[in-house]
């Protein structure tokens, strides 16, 4: 059985809660090496798309992914904006008209989302940036096996294992990368906040 | 932390309501997007200057504008940029005909914004990156230079020449020309605290400055300790003037700049040693800007910017403006 746009709105939900209640930790992360904005920016992003969620209830997984993507490009600002905004917009494509959500389509949203991110902030493995949380996770979702919360599961485990390797990492993109060696031993905010959003969708996914 | 606000969450539409009620001659606000836009706009046939950014740097970049200046400013949250919305209502704004040029910071979240609204726009738009600031090494592992102080000079300068009826493709051209020419770096010695973080967004002992330091709260090149006024001039001049590098015989404007706490008392007593280790050097000073134009919230200290110029760039510098936080000739 895949996920019903309900399904994909109760993750969309979940994933606003943990934004929410983890705003001061991205806050912290990025005051570290950045400059203190990520925690409040996807607060205000994912608050947004709440509101929206209410007046306009999308009626298919696709449309869903596309409220998100249009109200953090329009919400957001920073780099997280757009980047964020890119990665739905391709995972709506993706998904298509598509009533319901199947593990295979899930992946394939989750690679398209990668490849968009790729495109937007010309980021590789390594620069310390959300891409190196995204990355792994794409791997390990295509090769996932069994559900679509399995698949997701699997995803956010290696978001989460991707997100602590950035802490040794030297920046190379985007403002930390003005502090060279300074932003040695310290989590990159963004890709932090893929791993906790990854995570939101696993847990919503197991309870659908 | 204590602030002249009611709520970090509005600080910003706060400042734009006290903004209109102050400049309602020049300028226009709008709320939904956030864009500041000059009053008479769009004028028939003029390139459409836009610019915008993060808010905390006041004035910029709503203080500039105006006729002679700036056609609208897009102001996002403290330290955040704005969205690509904001950018595409502002060129329709002030789009009177003959395409807009964006003018933006390089900063990440600047550049993929502005990027995007571009492709978004309906209107013709050329977009230029100014990137300044010598402080950080421009390499292929880092997001290179931030644009700092010569954002105000650009401004400035093209929106001059745009009020002359450049072309979409002069003021193009122009842009590029000064972004080569000119070159800061900045010095810190308190850190600012952003209204919803709450705490400092550094730290910094007693007899510790922060070398090469952006206008974000961020950390800068190095600590160092907190010298003479001279050190601390020598230490942002040297590495401007090898950079470029300005050499002897060249005119220029010296732009010393105002981190947002600092007083003009060191300002002008900054500037005046900027002077004399530039007329040692046989380097020209032809014009110059002292005060507070691209801040930090209340940070304090300071940024030296040199423009090198060229007998266009004067004239175009000397041409009437009349906006918020600059005006001469009118």
């Amino acid at each position: 059985m895949g996920c019903t746009a309900a399904d994909v709105v109760a993750a969309v939900r979940a994933a606003a809660a943990v934004v929410q209640d983890h705003r001061d930790e991205l806050v912290r992360l990025d005051q570290a090496i950045g400059d203190a904005d990520h925690g409040e920016n996807m607060k205000r992003g994912f608050t947004a798309v709440l509101s929206r969620l209410d007046t306009e209830p999308p009626d298919t997984p696709g449309k869903v992914l596309k409220l998100v993507a249009t109200t953090l490009i329009s919400t957001v600002g920073g780099a997280a904006g757009p980047l964020y905004g890119t990665a739905f917009l391709r995972a709506s494509a993706a998904v298509g008209d598509a009533a319901e959500l199947d593990r295979d389509t899930v992946a394939r949203a989750l690679q398209a989302a990668l490849e968009g991110v790729f495109a937007r902030g010309k980021a590789v493995v390594g620069d310390k940036t959300m891409v190196d949380a995204l990355t792994p996770a794409v791997t390990a979702a295509a090769s996932a096996e069994g559900t679509v919360a399995a698949t997701l599961s699997a995803a956010a485990d290696a978001a989460e294992e991707g997100a602590s390797s950035t802490v040794p990492m030297v920046a190379r993109k985007g403002r930390a990368s003005y502090l060279g060696e300074r932003s040695a031993g310290h989590m990159d905010p963004g890709a932090r906040s893929t791993a906790l959003l990854l995570r939101a969708f696993a847990d919503a996914a197991a309870k659908a | 932390m204590k602030k002249i606000i009611n709520d970090p969450e509005t600080v910003v539409q706060d400042a734009l309501r006290g903004m209109q009620a102050a400049h309602s001659d020049l300028l226009t606000v709008h709320y939904d997007p956030a864009v500041v836009v000059r009053a008479d706009a769009p004028v028939r046939g003029k390139v459409a200057i836009i610019s915008g950014g993060g808010s905390g740097h006041e004035p910029l970049h709503g203080g500039f504008v105006g006729r002679g200046m700036l056609d609208a400013a897009c102001p996002g949250p403290v330290f955040t940029s704005p969205t690509s919305d904001q950018v595409v209502d502002a060129v329709s704004r002030t789009d009177g005909g003959a395409g807009a040029l964006l003018i933006v910071k390089n900063y990440t979240g600047d550049v993929l914004n502005f990027e995007m609204a571009a492709e978004l726009a309906e209107s013709e738009v050329r977009s230029v990156v100014i990137d300044d600031d010598v402080a950080v090494k421009d390499s292929l592992y880092t997001a290179g230079r931030r644009g700092v102080g010569g954002t105000v000079l650009l401004e400035k300068i093209v929106g001059a020449a745009a009020e002359r009826g450049a072309d979409l493709a002069a003021c193009e051209a122009l842009s590029l020309r000064v972004i080569a020419s000119v070159r800061s770096m900045g010095l810190a010695l308190t850190a600012c605290t952003v209204p919803h973080v709450g705490s400092p967004s550094f730290e910094l002992a007693d007899d510790e400055m922060e070398l090469g330091v952006g206008i974000h709260g961020e950390p800068g090149r190095q600590k160092v300790h907190a010298g003479t006024a001279a050190e601390m001039v020598s230490a942002l001049l040297e590495p401007i003037l090898e950079d470029l590098p300005f050499a002897s015989g060249d005119r220029v404007l010296l732009f010393t700049n105002g981190m947002g706490g600092t007083p003009l008392l060191e300002l002008y007593l900054a500037h005046g040693i900027a002077e004399q280790l530039l007329a040692d050097r046989g380097i020209t000073v032809e014009r110059r800007l002292v005060g507070p134009y691209i801040t930090s919230l209340e940070m304090q200290g300071m940024s030296l910017t040199l423009l090198r110029l060229d007998d266009e760039m004067v004239e175009l510098w000397d041409a009437p403006v009349h906006t918020p936080a600059l005006r001469w000739g009118v």
